[in-house]
């Protein structure tokens, strides 16, 4: 689905990611996981097309990215952070989407499981973080796209809503889809996750699933495990 | 029916003043203030299948758009209101209305162009006011010194030339073409003559003045082409 | 009453015979007619052309046209010379003047001769139009003056006034030619409601020239405008003076003036309105100083002018000094620039006004910065000298502003 081919960038004089490959198959959810800094954001960004990388190339579905736009119409993407344009009201901005991607949605769905209904005539620079990220969700879930990119999904959900989340997500991988998340909430990941893709130093340290990575680095649950590539790695 | 008697000329010096000074300073921080305000949203459209040129052409136009029609009505309505078509400042003023708006094209492209360029917030503003600080006062001021400084050279094709980089200077000057011919046709040097004297005037400006306004909106489009975000 | 009728028959003998003058008739042409005519007698040209030059008028005659009778000179030289008193020619077109680098021919010449009249009299393709030599108490009434002078050292004047007194010149109307109306060493002239326009270099020219009044004059698109110089005593009266453009061009020149009045003329979108050198004791008085560029340029030594109920409307610069003395007062006048206030409504403003910009003074010295006018750049700076004057003259102010137009 995603091939990703010695994928070089640095902003001003910080190398983000140097000579990164990366393959991903169709079907299936990756998590990508790594320290601060490591450059997950940026390798999504540069999947999506909104950096624009220094070398190497991305395709998605088949197709180069660059200079491209079009490709965009396969993926559905959730951003980290959950700012709209506040003088928009949650309907009008649903209705905004709608309208660029011309696709068929199922937003109802998800306003109703969310609870979003009573916030809809509401302005988006009124609601609480939370609200916003569930908005965030709506936008990013209603389309049936074969590629949904998630970053940070959880932040600012309280539980019942990280519960619907999660079953979303295990409702669109029973599609068929392609899920790529990042999360610091292991746990989450730990529970979701089929494989992990770890990213240090501007590289892919480690790709596989939960299992392989519990052995590779002989501990029992994933937290440890993270922390223990994290160890090892500044020790080197 | 104020405006039928003499004192239309003393509108459109008054409203002249307002547009040359105003209008470029409102264009920039309005366009630097819309953009680093929209930068959460711009990403959210990035994200969907729209070409990047189209998502910041549409910003600029919608900005500039609004901008300039908010100026072209605003001071349009009154004026017609008042009985402007049955004067005969009818052409200056439509002029000054031309000339109000191009500034806002001009200066909200520059502003997006720091905005792009600057990722800093504070550092972008600041930059933008100290573009329409320098090209409203500064400029001139250096202009001016320059000329004296040199007095003994030919300076008429200079002076000219230094008008047209500064798109406020250009305003004024093709303002001035209607307004104050009288007195710029009492310098002797034959540039002059023949820039003031002709439509040669008139033209070269008008057509520096969409320079003005294309050259920065071709480089947002290079710019937002390569942008990281 | 005997006297009374002895001189109305005397009178009417005087009045003589009429001649007629045509293609068909006895008399073929004027120069005949002149000759055969006797004093007093009255010379009728009927409609035609007539090929003449040089006719000699040596007696006191009237010479009338029928329906504008065509002189055409050939370019040969001089048409009409008048050497006699109490001349009068009436209603001729007069052409092809002869032009020479040597001598000013003239369409219609005056030499020293009294009491001429010249009226109702229609010049084209001159060289110098009506030429008064020498001549008093004559009138230059109703004539058209149209040339087609296009450089100065090979035109002439439309009526040139030299070494003449006590002349009217009324109601003509002069175009293309060098100096509209020229006079030199003419004295107690008037000159009224005529229209000076497109002429090449003065619509109106006075040199030394004293006690002359004009008034009612329309002077535009000329050269450079009007000049007074080295004359006493000129009163201008409800002129107007309008477009005259370019980089000597301005409404009014005066140099070595002195005790003149200005008083209600109209300066409309001249470069300069008024430009005055070394002239003296000169009241302006309800003129209208209407989008110049510069209303007043003060140059050299002038002293002991007073501006007073003037109104200064849009122009570019209201006056422009090239020193900081000042010994001329401004009073009550209307500056359209003015910005201050009227707390106590008395009419006048409540701070006083400083005609003079910083500006102006820059643009005297570096032409060029004119295009930096209106900049904001000088606005500032303009205020600050305002505020604390170093380089205009800091006396020079109108300390009772109108806040009206004066009217």
């Amino acid at each position: 689905m995603i091939e990703v081919e010695n994928l070089y960038k640095k902003f001003g004089k910080n190398e983000v990611l140097l000579g990164l490959n990366l393959s991903i198959d169709k079907g299936g959810i990756f998590a990508v996981l790594g320290p601060n800094g490591s450059g997950k954001t940026t390798l999504i960004k540069s999947v999506l097309g909104m950096v624009v990388p220094n070398s190497g190339t991305i395709s998605v579905g088949g197709t180069t990215i660059k200079k491209n736009w079009k490709y965009r119409k396969e993926i559905d993407y959730l951003p980290q952070i959950a700012n709209f344009p506040g003088n928009l009201k949650v309907k009008e901005l649903i209705r905004m989407i709608k309208d660029l991607r011309q696709m068929p949605s199922n937003e109802e769905v998800l306003i109703s499981r969310f609870g979003l209904e009573s916030f809809l005539d509401k302005k988006l620079s009124t609601l609480s973080g939370g609200t916003k990220q569930k908005v965030n969700i709506v936008l990013a879930f209603m389309f049936e796209c074969p590629l949904l990119i998630l970053d940070e999904p959880t932040t600012g959900l309280d539980p019942a809503s990280l519960i619907h989340l999660k079953t979303l997500i295990k409702q669109e991988k029973a599609k068929g889809k392609t899920i790529l998340i990042t999360s610091h909430i292991m746990q989450f990941v730990a529970e979701i996750a089929d494989e992990i893709v770890y990213l240090l130093e501007g590289k892919i340290y480690f790709k596989g699933s939960i299992e392989e990575l519990k052995i590779k680095t002989d501990q029992s649950d994933l937290e440890h495990a993270i922390a223990a590539i994290a160890n090892t790695s500044t020790n080197v | 029916m104020l405006f039928l008697n003499n004192d239309v000329s003393k509108a459109v010096i008054t409203l002249m003043n307002i547009i040359i000074v105003l209008v470029p300073l409102i264009g920039t921080i309005f366009g630097v203030m819309y953009f680093y305000n929209s930068k959460e949203f711009t990403e959210l459209l990035l994200a969907q299948p729209i070409k990047r040129s189209s998502i910041f052409s549409g910003q600029y136009l919608g900005v500039a758009g609004s901008l300039a029609l908010s100026l072209v009505l605003g001071l349009g309505i009154p004026f017609v209101a008042y009985g402007i078509f049955r004067s005969n400042a009818i052409f200056d003023f439509t002029l000054l209305l031309v000339t109000g708006a191009f500034l806002t094209l001009i200066f909200t492209a520059l502003s997006f162009n720091i905005a792009l360029t600057n990722e800093n917030k504070i550092k972008g503003f600041g930059y933008a006011v100290l573009l329409w600080l320098f090209m409203a006062v500064i400029y001139d001021g250096l202009f001016l010194m320059s000329l004296i400084v040199f007095k003994e050279y030919p300076l008429d094709s200079f002076s000219l030339t230094a008008t047209m980089f500064n798109p406020i200077d250009l305003s004024r000057t093709l303002i001035l073409l209607k307004l104050d011919i009288s007195a710029l046709l009492g310098y002797t040097g034959a540039v002059f003559k023949q820039f003031f004297g002709t439509n040669q005037g008139l033209t070269v400006s008008l057509i520096m003045l969409i320079l003005w306004t294309v050259l920065p909106v071709w480089r947002l489009v290079v710019i937002s082409k390569k942008k990281d975000f | 009453m005997f006297y009374l009728f002895t001189f109305l028959f005397f009178s009417n003998l005087l009045r003589g015979n009429t001649i007629t003058v045509c293609a068909n008739c006895e008399v073929k042409t004027i120069s005949e007619g002149v000759n055969i005519a006797v004093e007093f007698d009255t010379l009728l040209i009927k409609k035609g052309t007539y090929k003449e030059y040089n006719i000699l008028i040596d007696k006191p005659l009237t010479i009338k046209g029928d329906s504008y009778p065509i002189v055409d000179g050939e370019e040969k030289g001089e048409i009409i010379r008048i050497v006699s008193d109490n001349v009068t020619i009436d209603g001729l077109f007069i052409i092809n003047v002869g032009t020479s680098y040597t001598s000013d021919y003239a369409a219609i010449r005056v030499v020293k001769s009294e009491n001429f009249t010249i009226k109702n009299v229609v010049l084209e393709k001159l060289f110098f139009g009506i030429y008064l030599e020498k001549s008093n108490n004559g009138r230059v009434y109703h004539n058209k003056i149209i040339g087609d002078a296009i450089d100065e050292y090979n035109s002439g004047n439309g009526i040139q006034l030299w070494y003449s007194k006590n002349v009217v010149v009324e109601k003509n109307i002069v175009q293309h030619v060098r100096d509209g109306i020229y006079l030199e060493f003419s004295d107690n002239i008037t000159i009224k409601d005529n229209t000076s326009t497109d002429n090449l270099r003065y619509g109106l020219h006075f040199m030394f020239s004293n006690d002359d009044v004009y008034t009612n004059n329309l002077f535009e698109n000329n050269g450079a405008g009007v000049a007074v110089m080295f004359s006493k005593r000129i009163k201008m009266v409800n002129n107007t003076f309008r477009k005259n453009w370019g980089t000597a061009a301005f409404g009014m020149l005066l140099k070595e003036i002195n005790d003149a009045e200005i008083v209600g003329n109209t300066f409309e979108e001249n470069t300069i309105g008024v430009n005055i050198e070394g002239s003296n004791r000169i009241v302006y008085e309800k003129n209208n100083f209407i989008k110049n560029g510069w209303a007043i340029k003060v140059l050299g030594a002038c002293y002991a002018n007073t501006f007073s109920r003037n109104n200064f409307l849009h122009n570019s610069f209201d006056i422009s000094y090239n020193s900081k003395l000042n010994d001329n007062v401004f009073n009550q006048n209307y500056w359209s620039a003015y910005t201050g206030y009227d707390l106590d409504k008395n009419g006048i403003g409540d701070v006083p006004y400083r005609p003079v910009k910083l500006f102006s003074y820059i643009v005297n010295k570096t032409p060029e910065t004119i295009v930096l006018l209106r900049s904001l750049f000088m606005d500032i700076i303009d205020f600050s000298e305002k505020v604390s004057p170093v380089f205009t003259p800091d006396n020079l102010l109108d300390a009772n502003p109108l806040m009206k137009k004066a009217l």
